[in-house]
């Protein structure tokens, strides 16, 4: 029963970021200090763990291939495969639910342990408005975050493929091109989109409904990263019977 | 001046204000006293629109809340300034910008102007030189001035004070009580505050409400309150080993 009705306070909560906005030169504001927090503070990391993932996606791609009939492009095929379909937008989406999620998730709480959400409740602003709605729309640029990281990943991949001297430059060129279809980038960053979504949304509700002290911030940091994910694993699986069964 | 009559407010079972009346005046520091889970604090809930009662009627100059529109309900309470037991300043802000925000909510003005104001009210409470600095940055009881700075910057008809004191040193307890009710007297607003301190009550105690078992056990001012026979109120009083010597040095005429 708990969780229904934590379902149901849920899109509760979605409905109430949409009612009696915030004042728009304070919204405006907030959404580039969001960008600035959430997205642009996780460049770096995105950009460090999708290199070297992507590196390692094609060195591992390379040192299975034992069997000589099965061409060399596939190492390349292989990678681009992996990174743009899932290893981008679903497991960065992860991680950033460990790094955005929790911060979102203790920002917030902390806000309603020190009484902060109650001091805006009484000066009748919409706090659901003012903390949520920014987060919501710094997140619609999170698709260009993994656009870097797809970019990142397969420069990883001929990095450790070329200069690892598993395959010709031209030959991975070419395996990255091997029935490359448009769709797949589609499906990519349709996926993202709702989980950018689920990044700015679910770690705020664990956050704004929090009850407790400092203590309890940190659990619901902890309880908001492991429901993100699960929900990011779930939609992710139906995303995908959906739109490439 | 805000009337409560009649006042109910139940959590399930539980019936935590058992219809409580009383009047708190304008221009005047109105104290609302009493034991932990005496309703002071549902009853400032309630006050503010945090809760809704189940019956009874909170009337804000005349006007019931309960037939306020949400327009109206909103309008109210932008003429509310509360100020938190913690402070309740955004971490992320500057002073200067946690006292600016009312304003820059809810009116249009200039950055300029709205500077000017800010400087006046942090002049006010004696911070005029902390304008650039974090709330992390300063004391326990320089936050309370800069919370009661951003209470009153909108030029509140309302103030609201939940245990203003708590976590201070005597003697900034004190400058915390002495501000809240010049500026009560200053700017001629009805001030309410919900506390536990007895210094606070000697200081500040112009119309004091005192609850017991969410109803009005007992109404008057600090001169009143060591002279009531009212055993409830003595009791309550009483309970501090200095207040009781007091008395016994007042009957013994010392």
């Amino acid at each position: 029963m708990s969780y229904l009705h934590s379902i149901g306070q849920y899109f509760i909560m979605i409905r109430g970021i949409f009612e009696r906005f915030t004042k728009r030169s304070v919204l405006k504001e907030l959404i580039f200090k969001e960008i600035d927090e959430l997205i642009i503070g996780s460049l770096g990391i995105v950009a460090f763990l999708s290199f070297f993932i992507g590196g390692v996606v094609a060195l591992q791609t390379a040192l299975n291939l034992n069997n000589p009939l099965i061409p060399k492009e596939l190492i390349a095929f292989a990678a681009r495969q992996s990174i743009i379909l899932e290893f981008s937008p679903t497991f960065i989406s992860i991680i950033m639910a460990g790094k955005v999620g929790s911060f979102i998730t203790s920002s917030i709480g902390s806000m309603r342990v020190t009484e902060q959400i109650d001091a805006l409740e009484v000066m009748g602003i919409n706090s659901l408005n003012y903390l949520i709605f920014p987060k919501i729309i710094a997140m619609l640029t999170y698709p260009f975050v993994i656009a870097i990281s797809m970019f990142l990943g397969i420069v990883g991949a001929y990095v450790s493929a070329v200069f690892g001297g598993f395959v010709g430059a031209d030959t991975f060129i070419t395996g990255l091109q091997d029935d490359f279809e448009g769709y797949h980038v589609f499906y990519a960053f349709f996926k993202t989109f709702l989980f950018a979504m689920i990044l700015a949304t679910i770690p705020s509700f664990h956050g704004y409904y929090m009850t407790g002290g400092s203590l309890e911030v940190g659990k619901a940091s902890t309880t908001s990263f492991v429901w993100t994910s699960v929900v990011i694993i779930i939609t992710n699986y139906v995303v995908t019977q959906l739109l490439l069964s | 001046m805000i009337e409560i009559k009649d006042l109910h407010k139940s959590f399930g079972e539980e019936h935590i204000l058992k219809g409580l009346n009383f009047v708190f005046e304008t221009g005047k520091t109105n104290l609302v006293i009493g034991q932990s889970g005496s309703g002071k604090s549902v009853l400032l809930k309630c006050m503010l629109g945090l809760f809704t009662p189940e019956e009874g009627t909170i009337e804000y100059d005349g006007k019931p809340y309960s037939s306020f529109d949400e327009g109206q309900k909103r309008e109210l309470r932008q003429e509310i300034g509360m100020l938190f037991q913690g402070g309740a300043l955004f971490d992320s802000m500057t002073v200067e910008e946690n006292v600016m925000f009312p304003l820059r909510m809810f009116t249009r003005k200039k950055r300029k102007e709205l500077l000017e104001r800010v400087q006046e009210v942090l002049e006010r409470v004696n911070l005029q030189d902390a304008g650039k600095k974090l709330p992390s940055e300063i004391s326990g009881g320089m936050q309370k001035r800069v919370a009661i700075a951003r209470a009153i910057v909108n030029k509140p008809k309302y103030l609201f004070c939940d245990e203003p004191n708590s976590g201070l040193d005597p003697h900034t307890a004190t400058v915390i009580d002495n501000l809240i009710h010049e500026l009560t007297v200053e700017y001629d607003i009805t001030t309410v505050v919900i506390t536990h301190d007895m210094n606070s009550l000697l200081e500040i105690g112009e119309n004091i409400a005192f609850l017991k078992d969410g109803k009005l056990a007992w109404k008057g001012d600090k001169s009143q309150i060591f002279k009531t026979e009212d055993e409830t109120v003595t009791n309550f009083v009483y309970s501090s080993d200095l207040f009781k010597k007091v008395k016994i040095a007042q009957q013994q005429g010392l």
